[in-house]
This record gives structure tokens, C-alpha cells and sequence, in this order.
């Protein structure tokens, strides 16, 4: 009896939950995978259209000929690359038409005009002709004509489908990609991104958690940042930022601050003489950086804060009792209580931060030492429009994932045991 | 009285006032008045002067009476001696001076000699000059953003520091940026599309989720824990490396440049968050409620519309704005995927407008700000209920 039970409920279980699971396999799954078959083949943009033999039908009158009619279909091969096997051509002809002197590779039978075009190799275009000639002497309605549409069918190769296989696209990503420079950027850009909006993370819900007048006002105000569109908060920035009309040069140069423009979001490197050193600063790297943090402390200060709002009030007032200053309370409960969470953050905002791609985009598009490896996906497979070698690179973000997920993994599960 | 506290005490509480009038002067800045110092030197001193006036009067004058009298001095020294400033530029240094002085009204030379009193005062001022300074970092943007709107790129190329509004000018002109973008750049239909999608997308996947959330919950299947673990997973893995094959088999099958494209990626893509928020709202149910129900003799749909659902309004409403947010904003898909300007979302849409450098940015701006509000607004009113949401599930971002 509860057997069968169990079986009703395992299949209801399997009812419920199929349809989400399929629609998440064929759009999360399914891609990571066809991601690592891609990367492994010369595929370009324009290789992804399927071949499809196209006719362009144009119908003409005759002179002095008004029961006659020439139909022109202008046939052709969409694809600059591949052939397209047993084209066939079928169209329909209003009743009371029929073809004369009809191509030797076409036949007229109930109505229709069915042709065996053969192989078309890539490129191909053909004007073929047909004459028609009305069998009750009336003359042909041509609008009629115009209408009825030729179907055109083939068998081709799909370029994705095909087993030929190469290592070209990863020779690439490694040696002529400057591979080690993107990481280099990625890292950057993750990690104080990453430490950058924990930091503001503390240092805000801190001050929320404390009780003032206009509290909840400022906790909505701290989130907006991170609940705004992105297009509209980069756009935004751009123009705070310009070097010339921007807002920010000019009210810095208005109060002296500096005396010449500071491209922020264009220029690479900035010297800045520290007791004599010369450093180069990466300055579009981090201003990219530093709106990353102004968009994504707001999640990092939300998960603090209802921690921080969690810790028992003893654990302070026993303080109070001990005679412990702010700071000391700061450092021996807060920020115990908070270390579980923030090793959570650290690794949520690591991994969204390593694949960040529209902030950077829409800030610099990539240029002035700011290109990431996703914003390197999107240029090699849209901008230079070789989608094997795009994938390559994702594929190469997948694994970098993996492995710091791995580790990361490794790192918590041994401080859990050690609790 | 300790000459630690003292120092810490004068030197922050002038530093904050220093940050506060400057912000008021950049401020005033940014409506056009000329204002080329911050006078850092001057307002310190002022500060020190009146943070210590305050230990020395003490409790001898009204506290009232004794704000009101810095406020004047410093006043009149800012905005008369140093420089001659415009009256409404005064009554906002006045305003300050008085905030100022009511915030250090509570200290006194007793309170400066007790245990910690100096790290009390580090911590007080910065907790007051982080509110401040916050507030103004993260709501400067929006409000440039708005301002800009209704300003002309003429009048910006003159003086880019004059934001200005001139309230005086008819309707007409004050909205034109709104006016154009409408009228010229089609946002009546661009807004329609991202409703539409967004909207789509919300239903679409409560759709989806509210049954496999209450499977995952409730029922016992084989690869019941696999399935919970591997819906974290899959929310972590990044959109950038879904882009290529979805984008080549969308073209394949006819499916860029369409809503319904759209709608399969977002629903996709926001389907594991909803499921996990909804399976955790599922499991607080009393289950003795199904096994009433079970008594008598309601299939799995009848529990989970007449039962689930009505218990389940808070969290579904919750999980249903927060696919609507991430849908409205999303960008990488709809970049990827439309590129016909009929079938734009704002925000593709906004980005092909920025595409065009001789777009004025006033129209940008104004395209922004349409964008925006709505987020904004959705967000604000139903604040208790997303917050509660983004801890328990956070929005991918």
C-alpha cells in the first residue's frame, strides 16, 4: 500500500519538476557543453547561417504577346561557403496555365512545376526561365501569379554538425591571445572588486545598525545602486567621468584640485610620483573598479547587515560590563560573528565578479587595460567574429571556475570540520 | 578632561563639518554660482574655534540659544568676509551649522574624561560622516542623471558646471529630452517591449517554479538532494559563457530578434533563484494542512492551488518583483540577441542610442532616467518584501 504510494508520489515529483529542469538543461546546460564542442572547431560568425537556396520569383509580360507571360526566378545559394545537395524546386501556376518548352530538368503535373536542380556549390546563381501560356485564351491575372511563392528545398552541410575537429582556437587563446595579461586583468578586477565591496560592505551596515533618524530611508538609498539598471548607472558614470564636459574634472579643476583633465575611463596608466617613485597607477582599470564596488556593496552590506542585526545584545552589554571601547567590541564580537558570512560573500561576489561583462563593456568597452576574458568572449566571437575562438575562451572561464570553486570548496569544508 | 579626547574631539568634529559645507558648496557649485575654494584652512580653523567655544560655554547658555550664535558667527565669517555668497547659499550654511551644533552639543568636558571617550568621539563622527558621505556618493549619480534630462547640450558646452533648471520656461521645453525620445526615438515601444518581456518572463516562471518548488520541498524522489545542490551550482554558473551556443543555435532556429527568444533565456536563467526562494517559503508550511487535504482526496494541482498558493502570496510576490527586476534590467541577452531596433528592450535600446556619438546626452540621460523609475519605484514601495528576498536568495548581479 505505501509503496504504491511512494511510486504516486515519486511520478508527481517527476511531473512537477521535469519542465523546469528541461528548460534549465537546454539553456544553462546544454550550452556549457556545446561550448566545449564549438571551441574545438574554425567556426565564424557567418558560418552559423544554415545554407538555403533562395528564388526571387519576377514575373514579366511579353510584347505583343498578351496571352504569354515570362516568369524569371532568380535562384541562388545564400551561403558564401557551403554547397547545398539535391536542390528541389516546386510552384504552384493558377488553374488554366500551363508552361511551354519547360527546362529539361522540370516537369508540369497537376498544377505544379517540380524541377531537380542537383548540387548547387557555394555562390551559385541561376536566372531560370519558365513561359507560360493561358489554355482559355484569357489573359493572365499577374498579381495572382506574383503571390504564389516557390519552394525551394536542400540538403546541406551544417558546419556545427560536421566531425572535423582542431586545437587551433586554444593554441590561440594561450599564445597569441596575450593570455597572461588578460588573467592578470580579470584577477585584478575580481578580487578588489571583490574585497572593495565587502570592505564598504562592513563599513555601511556598521552604520545602519546603529539607530538615527532617517535609518530606513538610508538602507532603500545604500541598495540602489545594485537594484538600478546597468545601462542607465554606466551611462551615467561615462558622463560624470568624460575628461572635457564631465561633471567630475570640472568641478576638481574648479576647486584647483588638479590643474589638467583626468581621463579616467581612457587612459591606461597614470604616474604618480610617491616620495620620489614613480608608480604606475592602471587608471581605467580602476575606476572600472571602483564602480564595480559602488554597484555591488549593496548586496554584501544587505547580507552583513541582517547578520550583524542577528548578534545577540548580551555579547555587548558583557562588554559594556568589561569596560570595552567601540573598536575592541568591533574587533573581539562583530567581526567573529560576521567571518561565516563574509567567506559566503567572498565567494559569491568572486565568482559574479570574474564573469562580469556589461559593466566593463559599457564603461570602456575593454580598451585602455581594462579587457577581462568575458569581455574577451564577446570581442573574439562578435567583434573579430570567430565564434570557435570565442568559445575557447569560455570554455577557459568554465575550468578557471571550477578550480577556484574547487579550492574554495576544499578551504570551507576544512574550516567547517576544524569547528 | 584627557588631551587625547580633546584633540581627537576638535580636530574629526571639524573635519566633518569641513565635509558637510563642502558638499553643500559643490552643490552650490553645480547651479552655476562661481565658487573656486573650498577654503579648507579657514573652515578648519572655524571648526576647532567652535568645537571648543562649545567645551567652554558648556551648559552656561541654551543649547537653542548657543547653536543659533555659531551659526551665525560662522555664517557671517563664510559667507561675508571670505566671500559674498548669495542669501539661499547662507541659509544652507546656517542649516548645517545648526545640525553641527546640536551634534556636539552633547559633548562636554566631563564626557571627554571618561574611559574610551576618545575612540567613542572617532566612532560617533565617522558614523555620522559615513551617512552623510554615503548618501551623497550613491545619490549623486541618480541626481546628475535626472538634472541632465532636462538640461540642452548647448547650455552644458557654455558652463558644464551651470545644472541649473529654469523652472520658468513652459512645459514643453523643460520636458523636451522626454518629448524627443518619445516622439523621434520610438521609447513609447520600447517600454511596451521590456513590459512585456518582463511581465512574461515573471509569469512564465512562477509557472515553472511553484510546482518544482513544491516538489523539492514536499515530495521524496530519487535525486531529490542532487537536484537542491545542482540549482545553487547552476545559479552561480556565469551568462557570458551561455552566449555563443545560444546565440549560434538561436540563429539556427529563427529565434533572435524576438520576445519569445528572449522569454526562454530569462526564464531560464531566473528559474533556479525562484525555485530555491520558493522551496524554502514551501517548507515553513504546516504540513498538516496537505494531509487534510490528502484526507480528502485533492490531486497535487488541488494542493498547490488551493492551499500552497494562498498561504504563499508574500513570497511569491516577493520572488515575482524580483524576476521582474532582473529581467528589466538584464542587458548581456538582449545585446546578443536583438539587433533589429523593432524589437528592442530599453535597455538594448539605450545602448544603441549611446552607439551614436552625435546623440545629445540629454536624450541618454532621459532614456535613463525611463528606465530607471520604474526599478526605483517598484523597489521602494515593496521594499520590506525584496529585501527579505535578496538575503534569502540574492539577485545575480
Amino acid at each position: 500500500m505505501s509503496d504504491t504510494l511512494s511510486k504516486i508520489e515519486k511520478r508527481t515529483a517527476y511531473v512537477l519538476i521535469l519542465p523546469a529542469v528541461f528548460l534549465v538543461f537546454s539553456i544553462i546546460l546544454f550550452p556549457i557543453f556545446a561550448n566545449v564542442w564549438i571551441s574545438f572547431k574554425e567556426v565564424g560568425l557567418k558560418d552559423i547561417r544554415i545554407p538555403e537556396p533562395r528564388a526571387k520569383k519576377i514575373v514579366k509580360s511579353i510584347k505583343d504577346n498578351p496571352d504569354q507571360l515570362k516568369v524569371i526566378y532568380k535562384l541562388r545559394n545564400s551561403s558564401l561557403i557551403l554547397e547545398i545537395r539535391d536542390v528541389k524546386f516546386q510552384d504552384k501556376l493558377p488553374k488554366n496555365i500551363k508552361p511551354i518548352n519547360l527546362d529539361e530538368r522540370c516537369m508540369f503535373k497537376s498544377n505544379k512545376i517540380f524541377c531537380e536542380f542537383g548540387n548547387w556549390e557555394a555562390k551559385y546563381k541561376e536566372n531560370f526561365q519558365i513561359l507560360l501560356k493561358s489554355s482559355d485564351g484569357k489573359t493572365i491575372n499577374k498579381k495572382e501569379l506574383k503571390t504564389i511563392k516557390p519552394k525551394l528545398t536542400g540538403k546541406s552541410d551544417n558546419i556545427l554538425l560536421n566531425t572535423n575537429f582542431t586545437l587551433k582556437n586554444f593554441k590561440k587563446v594561450f599564445f597569441q591571445n596575450e593570455f597572461f595579461d588578460l588573467l592578470s586583468t580579470t584577477f585584478y578586477y575580481t578580487f578588489f572588486g571583490t574585497i572593495g565591496s565587502i570592505v564598504f560592505g562592513i563599513l555601511t551596515a556598521q552604520l545602519v545598525n546603529q539607530k538615527f533618524f532617517g535609518r530606513t530611508f538610508m538602507r532603500s538609498v545604500l541598495l540602489f545602486p545594485y537594484v538600478g539598471p546597468v545601462v542607465a548607472l554606466a551611462y551615467t558614470w561615462e558622463l560624470l567621468l568624460d575628461p572635457y564636459s564631465g561633471t567630475l574634472n570640472n568641478l576638481l579643476m574648479n576647486f584647483q584640485v588638479i590643474q589638467e583633465p583626468l581621463n579616467l575611463l581612457g587612459q591606461k596608466y597614470l604616474t604618480i610620483n610617491f616620495f620620489g617613485f614613480d608608480l604606475k597607477l592602471r587608471l581605467a582599470l580602476t575606476t572600472v573598479i571602483i564602480f564595480e564596488i559602488w554597484r555591488y556593496f549593496p548586496l554584501a552590506f544587505l547580507f552583513i547587515l541582517a547578520r550583524l542585526q542577528a548578534v545577540p545584545k548580551e555579547l555587548y552589554e558583557a562588554a559594556d560590563v568589561d569596560g570595552a571601547g567601540p573598536l575592541q567590541k568591533f574587533i573581539n564580537i562583530t567581526l567573529p560573528q560576521i567571518t561565516a558570512v563574509i567567506s559566503i560573500l567572498f565567494m559569491i561576489r568572486f565568482i559574479w565578479n570574474f564573469n562580469k561583462f556589461e559593466d566593463i563593456f559599457l564603461l570602456t568597452g575593454g580598451a585602455s587595460g581594462t579587457r577581462t576574458l568575458p569581455i574577451n568572449v564577446y570581442e573574439q566571437g562578435f567583434t573579430i567574429s570567430d565564434i570557435g575562438m570565442g568559445s575557447a575562451v569560455s570554455i577557459v572561464i568554465v575550468a578557471l571556475l571550477l578550480i577556484s570553486m574547487f579550492v574554495y570548496f576544499k578551504l570551507i569544508g576544512k574550516r567547517a570540520d576544524e569547528n | 578632561m584627557k588631551t587625547k579626547s580633546l584633540i581627537y574631539y576638535a580636530l574629526i568634529s571639524s573635519i566633518f563639518l569641513f565635509s558637510l559645507v563642502s558638499i553643500w558648496k559643490i552643490l552650490v557649485t553645480l547651479q552655476g554660482v562661481e565658487l573656486k575654494n573650498l577654503n579648507f584652512t579657514i573652515i578648519i580653523t572655524l571648526g576647532i574655534s567652535i568645537s571648543l567655544l562649545n567645551l567652554l560655554i558648556g551648559d552656561k547658555l541654551n543649547y537653542l540659544i548657543k547653536s543659533t550664535f555659531f551659526a551665525l558667527i560662522f555664517t557671517f565669517v563664510d559667507g561675508y568676509i571670505v566671500q559674498v555668497m548669495p542669501i539661499w547659499y547662507n541659509i544652507g550654511i546656517f542649516a548645517i551649522l545648526i545640525f553641527y551644533s546640536l551634534k556636539i552639543n552633547k559633548y562636554n568636558q566631563e564626557y571627554l574624561a571618561s574611559e574610551h571617550s576618545s575612540q567613542i568621539v572617532v566612532f560617533d563622527f565617522l558614523t555620522l560622516f559615513g551617512i552623510v558621505l554615503f548618501s551623497f556618493v550613491i545619490l549623486f549619480p541618480f541626481y546628475m542623471m535626472l538634472i541632465t534630462s532636462f538640461k540642452t547640450q548647448a547650455a552644458l558646452l557654455i558652463n558644464p558646471l551651470d545644472f541649473s533648471i529654469n523652472f520658468n520656461q513652459d512645459f514643453k521645453e523643460l520636458f523636451k529630452s522626454y518629448f524627443v525620445i518619445f516622439d523621434t526615438y520610438k521609447f513609447g515601444r520600447y517600454i511596451l517591449i521590456s513590459t512585456i518581456v518582463s511581465v512574461g518572463t515573471v509569469i512564465v516562471t512562477l509557472v515553472f517554479a511553484i510546482p518544482a518548488a513544491y516538489a523539492v520541498a514536499r515530495l521524496n524522489f530519487f535525486g531529490k538532494n542532487f537536484l537542491s545542490t545542482s540549482i545553487l551550482i547552476i545559479y552561480m554558473f556565469p551568462a557570458i559563457v551561455l552566449v555563443i551556443p545560444l546565440y549560434t543555435v538561436f540563429s539556427q532556429l529563427g529565434l533572435r530578434n524576438s520576445v519569445g527568444g528572449l522569454l526562454i533565456v530569462y526564464t531560464a536563467t531566473t528559474l533556479p533563484v525562484a525555485i530555491y526562494m520558493l522551496q524554502g517559503y514551501f517548507r515553513s508550511i504546516p504540513k498538516e494542512l496537505e494531509e487534510a487535504a490528502i484526507m480528502d482526496k485533492l490531486n497535487w494541482f488541488g494542493i498547490i492551488i488551493k492551499i500552497i498558493l494562498p498561504l504563499s502570496i508574500p513570497a511569491i510576490s516577493s520572488v515575482a518583483l524580483y524576476v521582474f527586476m532582473i529581467a528589466w534590467n538584464e542587458f548581456l541577452f538582449s545585446l546578443m540577441f536583438l539587433d533589429n531596433p523593432n524589437s528592442f528592450t530599453l535597455s538594448r535600446a539605450i545602448q544603441y542610442l549611446s552607439g551614436d556619438a552625435e546623440t545629445p546626452r540629454q536624450y541618454l540621460m532621459a532614456g535613463s532616467v525611463v528606465v530607471t523609475i520604474p526599478v526605483l519605484l517598484i523597489f521602494v514601495y515593496f521594499e520590506k518584501y525584496l529585501v527579505s528576498g535578496l538575503t534569502a536568495g540574492s539577485v545575480k548581479g
